[in-house]
């Protein structure tokens, strides 16, 4: 009858710091507010578009944070670090668009970028939702194949910022559309409608991909996937990792791998995270980095069994009855494991077992 | 086994008559009776019919896989989810109209009346033209009647209410036609079963412009 006290998503929390300390990341604390000028001048970075800002007790406009990244960068300084961080953020949840406090696990790797590290922090991003659930997907893309691909059909900012929101939408007949409306040259054209089209598991995609990156940035991006993708297929998380352009990503901060992860019964992407050099720059940082956020909140319900009770156990006396007995009694239900609650009314509680303590009856 | 959400009203009919000739059949579908759901285990899908407006919702929250509503609603809820097809059915425009005589006076804030706010709002913003969006939720032609607003922003099939209260339309907003969307979570754990229904329902819409 021992009922489990961790919630899901709590169990989930725990066993992420444990993985990230497995492989050498330190945690990172945060306080929970920063100046506002942290957030505005990244605005777009910010997933949704709210703040809570308040004025300090000396004027200075502050915000409850909706993020964590920013605040890491903007405290770490030229040096390589690995850390990892378990925070609440403040904003609005998708679905209902009222603020909300969202329970966040994530990781960030600042400092040079080479093979090894962009593998490794996509195969812990991959290995993060094999906690959560063994089932699971993790969609990669490479935004240096996108932009190179984009960039070879038009260098208009209006088509780009169209072409990106169709990807994302796996849109196929409105890129078409696009493409015609911007007098699109016919093979960048079909290169585009490729990456729509192209998605799934990583030899058959790179296989796809190979043809749209004969030179220059898209050849330089594509061996740097393929190189990636070599060392993540020897992994024992292989069969979940998936190529997939849908997953975008805001070009003015994100380069290089960009990846989303899903898990069964949750109908969003519980992960999301990537290459963010470009916002690494925007704050004046000369060094790479990479990261990704495991999105808590949404875990809520997943797979924990739907209780029809409040308690294991209701004690259940009155005025003549004397304290240590039902001390006696309640004890007695916790040292078995049980959840007990001991009131003189049954009131509203749903209980299983009834020890009735009133009118001078005893649980001997 | 697939969840499909489909438009309740004529549009919803058609594009299921469609998906019946493209091999995913549901003939409990057709009995008169007040049920809301609908299987074919053996097909795999399972169909519901819900508002027009409220299928976008459905497939956002993964309630249902797949579904079809218009482009005016995506455009106007901009739901995160996958729009893997054009149906091709259900076409209209999303459009301005006014009075005959309007004039648009720049230097005036235009009034615009409207069920879709965010589109209006965007395609104004785009122009760089200041706007005061009246929300309404039916018989739009009658605000510029009255003199509630300058002009509406609505959808457009053939123009006929519009004609018969001496309202014209000033501007095309966009193209309007039937989608199939998909909750991008469902599409990762069920992308053949996905794929094969899309590949099968757009060779046909191909085949029969529907």
């Amino acid at each position: 009858m021992s009922e489990t006290i961790l919630k899901n998503e709590e169990r989930v929390a725990l066993s992420l710091r444990a993985l990230y300390r497995k492989y050498g990341y330190l945690p990172y604390k945060m306080s929970k507010f920063e100046p506002y000028d942290l957030y505005s001048s990244n605005k777009e970075f910010l997933v949704g578009d709210g703040v809570i800002t308040f004025n300090d007790a000396d004027g200075k406009l502050l915000a409850l944070k909706p993020d964590v990244t920013l605040s890491i960068i903007k405290n770490a300084g030229e040096e390589n670090r690995k850390v990892y961080y378990h925070e609440n953020v403040y904003r609005k949840s998708g679905a209902t668009k009222e603020f909300k406090e969202l329970m966040q696990v994530g990781l960030e790797r600042i400092g040079e970028k080479d093979v090894y590290a962009l593998y490794e922090t996509t195969y812990l991003a991959a290995a993060s939702l094999k906690e959560i659930s063994d089932n699971f997907v993790l969609n990669v893309s490479h935004l240096g194949v996108l932009s190179a691909v984009l960039a070879a059909a038009s260098e208009n900012k209006a088509f780009g910022k169209a072409a990106i929101a169709l990807l994302a939408q796996k849109n196929l007949h409105e890129i078409t559309a696009l493409c015609n409306a911007y007098g699109v040259d016919e093979t960048a054209a079909v290169h585009l409608k490729t990456l729509v089209k192209t998605y799934g598991d990583m030899p058959s995609t790179l296989e796809k991909l190979a043809p749209l990156c004969q030179n220059g940035q898209a050849k330089e991006a594509f061996e740097e996937l393929k190189a990636v993708c070599a060392l993540l297929s020897k992994s024992e998380l292989a069969e979940h990792i998936r190529l997939d352009f849908s997953v975008a990503g805001n070009m003015k901060y994100y380069n290089g791998l960009v990846f989303k992860g899903f898990v069964g019964g949750v109908p969003e992407s519980v992960l999301s995270g990537g290459q963010y050099d470009k916002l690494m720059q925007r704050m004046g940082r000369k060094t790479s980095a990479i990261g990704f956020a495991v999105y808590l909140d949404l875990l809520e319900g997943l797979c924990e069994p739907k209780r029809d009770y409040d308690v294991d156990l209701l004690v259940l006396y009155d005025d003549n009855t004397p304290p240590a007995k039902i001390a006696a009694a309640v004890q007695k239900g916790a040292s078995e494991g049980k959840s007990v609650s001991a009131q003189k009314e049954t009131g509203k509680l749903r209980f299983v077992t009834l020890v009735d303590l009133t009118g001078g009856r005893t649980n001997d | 086994m697939i969840n499909v959400a489909l438009p309740k009203g004529r549009l919803g009919e058609k594009v299921y008559a469609t998906f019946e000739k493209a091999g995913f059949e549901c003939p409990s579908i057709k009995e008169v009776n007040r049920k809301l759901v609908f299987e074919n285990a053996e097909k795999g899908v399972r169909y519901f019919w819900v508002k027009p407006s409220d299928v976008s919702i459905y497939v956002e929250r993964g309630a249902a896989d797949i579904g079809v509503c218009g482009k005016d609603i995506l455009a106007e809820y901009e739901p995160n989810v996958y729009e893997l097809l054009d149906l091709k059915t259900g076409v209209c425009r999303m459009a301005v109209a006014a009075r005959k005589e309007f004039f648009d006076d720049r230097n005036s804030t235009l009034k615009v009346a409207t069920k879709f706010v965010n589109i209006a709002k965007n395609y104004y913003a785009q122009k760089g033209r200041e706007i005061d969006v009246i929300h309404l939720n039916g018989s739009i032609e009658l605000a510029p009647i009255l003199g509630l607003s300058d002009v509406i922003v609505d959808i457009v099939e053939t123009g006929a209410t519009l004609k018969e209260n001496d309202l014209e339309v000033v501007e095309t907003i966009m193209p309007i036609s039937a989608r199939l969307i998909a909750n991008k979570a469902s599409f990762q754990f069920k992308t053949k079963e996905i794929e094969k229904l899309v590949a099968s329902v757009s060779a046909l819409a191909e085949q029969e412009k529907i």
